[in-house]
């Protein structure tokens, strides 16, 4: 089964809209409640972080018997140093995201917590995509 | 403790009360959303001075079934709607975030880890 949303950057109004269309879904099936957590964190830190950072993007999931494999995908000014990206208490957000009570350098890291798999890539000035996947 | 409890303890309002009841046992203070995503507190109350739609959404996505805002701070609509989806009890109160924790602490709510 695969769904898509779109994902607006800088529109903090809907920032978790997305992830919370897909823990709905997965709520119907028979996954444990706590993967169902784990995964709903991983998606709505990876939405908050195009709506933080990027123009526009979109959140791709694909729900498998197993598993589920998720791609979030954006246009912005992508990521310079990934591997400082993923150190915890490194940031580049705003005041503004940081008003809405994120922004501390811990989005990333907490994904890597959450999920079995993850992989990220950037292209400076062009944007980013994350993949992720949970097993079930 | 219950809802009703709870809200008398912090001298809230209760903004919104989902029809399931439960007992709260633990609780979780904090402003930083980053924060309340990053540990497992499933059924924890979350006390915070962050009035906003992503407070709600941080709730839904980490399973706390209650949010109590501190010093008053305003409640949009937005909030209580989005509260009353996820069946998220939602309380209002006058008091600080120390003194909402005190107050709960010593009333036999604990720290979530």
């Amino acid at each position: 089964m695969e769904v898509q949303y779109e994902i607006q950057g800088g529109d903090f109004s809907t920032a978790g809209q997305a992830s919370s269309e897909i823990k709905k879904l997965l709520k119907q099936f028979n996954i444990d409640p706590q993967i169902v957590r784990r995964i709903a964190i991983a998606l709505f830190e990876a939405e908050v972080n195009v709506v933080a950072h990027a123009y526009k993007g979109i959140m791709k999931a694909d729900i498998e018997p197993e598993s589920i494999r998720v791609i979030v995908e954006d246009e912005g000014p992508g990521i310079e140093d990934i591997e400082k990206a993923m150190e915890e208490g490194f940031s580049t957000a705003s005041e503004a995201v940081r008003q809405m009570g994120f922004g501390a350098g811990m989005g990333l890291p907490n994904i890597k917590k959450n999920v079995d798999e993850m992989i990220l890539t950037s292209v400076p000035g062009r944007g980013t995509c994350l993949k992720m996947k949970v097993l079930f | 403790m219950t809802l009703q409890q709870l809200s008398n303890i912090v001298k809230g309002n209760i903004l919104h009360d989902p029809v399931k009841s439960m007992d709260y046992r633990h609780a979780f203070a904090s402003d930083l959303m980053s924060d309340v995503l990053r540990f497992h507190m499933d059924d924890a109350v979350l006390i915070t001075g962050l009035s906003t739609i992503q407070t709600v959404r941080t709730a839904e996505m980490s399973n706390l079934p209650c949010i109590v805002v501190a010093r008053g701070k305003q409640i949009s609509n937005e909030m209580i709607a989005l509260a009353s989806e996820n069946h998220i009890a939602l309380v209002s109160s006058p008091l600080t975030v120390f003194e909402i924790s005190g107050k709960l602490y010593m009333n036999g709510i604990k720290p979530v880890y």
